[in-house]
């Protein structure tokens, strides 16, 4: 479904991601592993439409279809969607007028009609018990006050009502105790189908215990490095990035 | 159409004819034509009072009541009455230079401590050359553009000193720049003094104000500062010794070229009408531009600290953090006004005003000011005025603690953060020692 | 908030340039001759049958306006008004005064009809609305109707046109008239002293709890006409009111000069609220036509625990020029002031609000979000000031100001004056444009660019929209969508 094609990515003249090459099929969960400024994030955002950066080169394809020319709003609405690693707070927006918003304006994209008050009230409580979010949380402006944890469960939770083709976790992890780590993986899993790949970007191998990649890419200075199965993972937290790393130079 | 002309004070005409009789004493220099123009400047609206936003609280016209004579050339009873002075205070760790009555005293001056790549020359001297440089310092106020009293400090300017600092000359250790009101009999001083920091050069000024005749003075000091690409420059300034019948106008004028820094603070602590303004410019990008400032008032003293920072160039940020303590019937002003020029972007600029009333009789007016032509800013300002909190007090009081002493030790603790930026120890050391003799003075 | 949704549907559906108030009614109309002159001012009085006292009264604020120069403090730019240009009456002639509904000329009933401002009752007891609302309709220099006033007299609450009141509550009149906005107040209000026309009056007997909002539809159609409205609310003791205020005009490419005064007298235990939105024709996107807004708003907590709050939302005029003000008088008095104002295209807005703390225990707070987009120059100016008297006097002021492209203007300018050590401000304000991420991370959940800064807008105003009555605030939330049009590049 996601085919990135020698991707070339700049920002303010430096280079980040150097001729990346990745794929994610149906139903995978695809993890990203990589040190710190590896370009892991630049990915997440170029994939999803951040304007900062400068693609010199490659291709995004999106079932097919490049996507690199359409604006972030028809991304979303053709189903990619971005958790982000620091979800951005909106003052004064309550956060059910935000989900309403963006589930409406992505139907209306997709040709569907609005969804009523109450079917989406439905969604919306059902979503929120699953990912043990309290009620409240909703009536507050989004993110403003959120801790960490609630803000990663929040994202979690647009996900689960959005229902994205592709889901792109960047660091998801970060920032998250056990128990919301837990919350916040069951939230996926319980996302996992057929019809929708993830891609899991992370520093550590403690998120993918909880979810269970299909497949592990290394990155390192722009590139996918190294790609394998969870063993990778669980290899790379025993003898460091340092080996793989080198390799690539 | 008839021409307008407003009522003259007492003092203006006072200036007028004074500045008719310096004016037969000029020889036929550049300066002379730009003295004559500023004084037009000045004239053609008189004496800032409050109708004006930028003097609204400060209104000199009603302040001014009697324009005093320009204080004449030292005796040397005056020069023994100032070394005197200066001896009395620590010795200095680097290059003194002072003015006695306005004029320019190399021999008090420690000119042979002059590092290498600084220069030191007279005013008078400067202005007397005739260079397009002296016609270039005189019109330094475009910063300062319209501003009466800086038109009437370049029509009058006694005195002062123009010190260059050449490329990369980074000066370790403080310079003194220190001018002394002497006089016998109530007189007033007009100084200018030129900074000109070369690229990559660094410098503090420590600027001092002392009033040795306990007698009535009009100050009216410009401090000039121009900042090559890379330079940075520190800069406090003081005033001591003056009587409550004294009248104190300091302006900084300081134009930023690119990747500088700029750091003022001024402390204020003296009786009388006392006015510090600074217009400072952004002319180059990835600036940065601090003011912070202590103002102790009380009795009948009038405060005013006045700002414009002006961004002219993208990605600079400016910062001012003024503190005040009121007490007895005293009237402190705060205009901080932060303008961004329409291409300015990146811009970050922040105010912060907080005072303190000790006595009923206090006023305080804060006037922070923003005006922005360019839309990827973040700027703000924040402006409080309160009394000391009645917890911590009751906290410290409880402990044993004298009311007085308590209060001292809160507002101590509240001038601190202001002074916390001043870059030399000893000058640091030195501030915070006045703020403490201020609070004890009021203790006792 | 679902009106989010349908605000940028609405946005949508809208030309770039839409005012949909913009449209020119015939309606045959009666007006003084052009100019300003005493005849002028005796004209007017004379229309209205008003006693010798209100003439004079007229004429003394005429005689000293002549004696005033034009204020030049406030940063708005224009050519030189030239009074002697206007028309400073103009009435429908089929309606010469307020009468019952059904005498009301029908095509002046299709007019407020199209403005929304259903003026039968009827019709506005069938209508979906939750809360019944009042309505003083003012049209050029008269008001047209007044609906529900024998409801509201059962109550004893009297509202009508001023004109009305000065016939029938003259004691009222008399005593209350000019003693908030003294005649010689400023060059507009002394203007608006000699020639106003018509506006509404309101009293609240003591103890009464207004028993629905009360407000005024004002509408300027004839061309060249100035409208000079006067509105005076007083409170008795013990007694509330909410009154909205509305303003729409055709647009027309010459400027247009509306110089109101509003006079709020709150007495003790009384308490006032005063919303608006103004929404007059703001002129095209060079600047060409608009209203010039000139008002003078006060209100006077006259004695004790008295209350007044302004909200107000300002979208329209190419110049905005108003200061709600309140005068804290009576101790424990409060005044609040709660502002959006928004400007595009070449439209000036330079407003705030004065607190005058008098009494002692007085408390006042200030909310202000200023949105400037386009070529337009938003300023908020205000001041604050506590007297030797007033001790304790608390204030809590925000103002945030909100920049949409790089050549429009935001400024900041606050006078914060305390002279009793015992007072307690506080002042925050900050400027800033919308930021790209919070634009990105709505984007990237799928609403447009334009969607998005109109619910982050809508966030950035909310406090002050919550202070509107509910049926206002959606209203309002739609203008500022309308307001902000073509400014997202």
């Amino acid at each position: 479904m996601l085919e990135v094609k020698n991707l070339h990515v700049e920002i303010d003249g430096k280079k980040i991601l150097d001729g990346l090459n990745l794929t994610v099929r149906d139903g995978e969960v695809a993890a990203i592993m990589g040190p710190n400024g590896s370009g892991k994030s630049t990915l997440s955002y170029v994939i999803a439409g951040r304007s900062d950066y400068e693609v010199t080169e490659g291709e995004v394809l999106l079932d097919g279809e490049n996507i690199l020319e359409i604006e972030p709003e028809e991304r979303a609405a053709k189903g990619i969607f971005l958790a982000f690693q620091y979800p951005v707070e909106i003052p004064g927006v309550a956060t059910m007028t935000f989900l309403k918003a963006s589930l409406n304006a992505q139907r209306k994209a997709r040709g569907d009609a609005d969804l009523s008050t109450p079917d989406f009230m439905r969604l919306v409580r059902a979503a929120a018990a699953s990912l043990e979010v309290n009620p409240d949380m909703m009536k507050r402006p989004l993110n403003v006050g959120f801790s960490g944890g609630e803000k990663k469960r929040m994202e979690i939770l647009q996900m689960a009502l959005l229902e994205p083709r592709l889901g792109l976790l960047d660091e998801t992890d970060s920032g998250l105790d056990i128990d919301a780590l837990r919350i916040v993986a069951n939230g996926v899993n319980a996302l996992r189908a057929a019809n929708r790949g993830f891609l899991v970007i992370t520093h550590y191998q403690r998120l993918l215990d909880y979810i269970k990649p299909d497949v592990v890419h290394i990155m390192s200075k722009g590139r996918i490095i190294k790609t394998g199965t969870a063993e990778l993972a669980l290899e790379l937290e025993k003898n460091g990035y340092r080996d793989y790393v080198a390799d690539a130079a | 159409m008839a021409a307008i002309t407003f009522m003259k004070t007492p003092a203006e005409s006072k200036l007028g004819e004074q500045f008719d009789a310096l004016r037969a004493l000029q020889p036929a220099l550049p300066s002379t034509t730009r003295r004559a123009e500023a004084f037009e400047r000045f004239a053609a609206k008189g004496l800032p009072h409050r109708r004006l936003a930028a003097w609204h609280y400060t209104d000199l016209r009603g302040l001014l009541r009697d324009a005093f004579a320009p204080a004449a050339s030292p005796g040397a009873e005056q020069l023994a009455a100032a070394s005197a002075y200066l001896q009395a205070l620590p010795a200095p760790q680097g290059v003194r230079l002072v003015l006695v009555d306005g004029c320019f005293q190399p021999t008090m001056s420690s000119l042979d401590k002059l590092p290498a790549g600084v220069a030191v020359a007279s005013l008078l001297d400067v202005l007397a050359e005739g260079s397009s440089f002296a016609t270039d310092l005189l019109a330094a106020e475009n910063l300062g553009s319209g501003e009466a009293m800086l038109a009437l400090n370049a029509a009058f300017m006694q005195g002062g000193v123009v010190l260059t600092l050449a490329e990369g000359v980074r000066v370790a250790e403080p310079i003194d720049l220190f001018s002394f009101a002497t006089a016998r009999s109530p007189v007033a001083l007009t100084t200018r003094s030129l900074v000109e920091v070369g690229a990559g050069a660094s410098v503090m000024i420590n600027e001092r104000h002392v009033s040795l005749g306990n007698l009535a003075s009009q100050g009216n000091h410009a401090l000039v500062f121009a900042l090559d690409e890379g330079a940075a420059v520190d800069h406090v300034a003081r005033l001591d010794g003056f009587p409550a019948t004294a009248l104190h106008v300091g302006t900084v004028l300081a134009r930023l070229g690119a990747q500088t820094r700029f750091n003022s603070f001024t402390l204020m602590d003296t009786p009388g009408v006392t006015r510090r303004q600074s217009f400072l410019e952004f002319a180059g990008p990835h600036s940065n531009a601090t003011f912070r400032g202590v103002t102790l008032l009380d009795a009948k003293s009038h405060g005013d600290t006045t700002l414009v920072v002006t961004h002219t160039a993208p990605h600079c940020e400016s910062r001012e953090y003024y503190k005040t303590i009121l007490d007895g019937e005293s009237t402190g002003v705060y205009q901080g006004k932060v303008v961004v020029a329409p291409g300015a972007q990146k811009t970050d600029g922040k105010m912060l005003s907080k005072a303190i009333f000790l006595a009923d009789g206090a006023s305080m007016y804060n006037k922070p000011e923003l005006e922005i032509f360019a839309d990827d800013v973040v700027c703000g300002h924040g402006a409080t005025v309160g009394n000391l909190d009645e917890d911590q007090l009751f906290y410290l009081r409880a402990r044993g603690i004298p009311l007085k002493e308590a209060q001292s030790l809160l507002l101590n603790a509240f001038a601190a953060d202001a002074i916390e930026g001043v870059a030399t120890d000893a000058i640091r050391d030195e501030l915070t020692g006045s703020v403490e003799q201020w609070l004890r003075k009021r203790q006792s | 908030m679902a009106a989010v949704q349908e605000t940028v549907d609405h946005v949508k559906s809208l030309d770039v340039t839409e005012y949909k108030y913009g449209f020119v009614s015939n309606i045959e109309s009666e007006k003084s001759p052009k100019g300003l002159s005493e005849e002028t001012v005796r004209f007017i009085s004379a229309k209205k049958n008003e006693p010798a006292w209100l003439t004079e009264w007229r004429l003394d604020a005429y005689r000293r306006w002549l004696t005033m120069p034009s204020p030049d403090w406030s940063r708005v730019n224009h050519p030189p008004i030239d009074y002697q240009d206007l028309y400073y009456y103009s009435a429908p002639k089929s309606t010469p005064g307020p009468k019952s509904i059904d005498d009301v000329d029908p095509e002046l009933l299709r007019v407020y009809e199209k403005l929304g401002i259903p003026l039968r009752e009827q019709e506005l007891l069938a209508g979906v609305q939750t809360s019944k609302v009042a309505v003083d309709a003012v049209f050029d220099s008269v008001s047209v109707a007044t609906t529900f006033k024998t409801e509201l007299a059962k109550f004893g609450v009297i509202f009508c046109s001023f004109s009305e009141a000065v016939h029938n509550h003259p004691e009222l009149v008399k005593k209350y008239l000019g003693s908030v906005v003294p005649v010689t107040d400023n060059y507009f209000a002394t203007l608006n002293s000699a020639v106003f026309s018509d506006g509404s009056f309101v009293y609240i007997p003591p103890g009464v709890r207004c028993p629905m909002e009360l407000s005024t539809y004002f509408r300027i159609n004839e061309p060249n006409t100035g409208q000079f409205e006067r509105t005076l609310i007083v409170a008795d003791k013990g007694a509330y009111v909410s009154y909205l205020e509305g303003c729409t005009a055709p647009k027309r490419d010459e400027n247009q000069l509306h110089a109101a005064v509003v006079e709020l007298v709150a007495l003790e235990d009384a308490e006032i609220k005063y919303s608006t939105v103004q929404n007059w024709y703001p002129g095209d996107a060079d600047g060409k036509g608009g209203i010039y807004n000139f008002v003078t708003k006060r209100g006077d907590c006259r004695e004790d625990n008295a209350k007044i709050s302004w909200t107000q939302v300002e979208t329209g005029s190419a110049i905005t020029w108003k200061y709600p003000s309140c005068i804290l008088r009576g101790d424990n008095s409060r005044g609040e002031f709660y502002s959006i104002a928004i400007s595009n295209g070449k439209q000036q807005v330079d407003s705030g609000t004065k607190m005058v703390h008098l009494g002692k225990n007085t408390t006042s707070r200030i909310i202000s979000k200023g949105i400037a987009a386009g070529r337009s120059d938003n300023t908020y100016r205000g001041l604050v000031s506590a007297h030797r008297k007033a001790t304790n006097a608390r204030n809590f002021t925000n103002c945030d100001s909100l920049l949409i492209g790089e050549h429009c203007g935001a400024h900041t300018v606050p006078y914060i004056e305390a002279k009793t050590a015992t007072a307690v401000f506080e002042h925050e304000a900050t400027t800033s444009k919308i930021s790209e991420d919070q634009l990105f991370y709505c984007r990237q959940r799928g609403l447009s660019g334009e969607e998005a800064t109109a619910l982050i807008v809508n966030g950035f105003v909310r406090d002050v929209l919550q202070q509107l009555p509910m049926e206002f605030a959606v209203e309002a939330q739609k203008l500022i969508a309308i307001s902000l049009e073509g400014s997202v590049g």
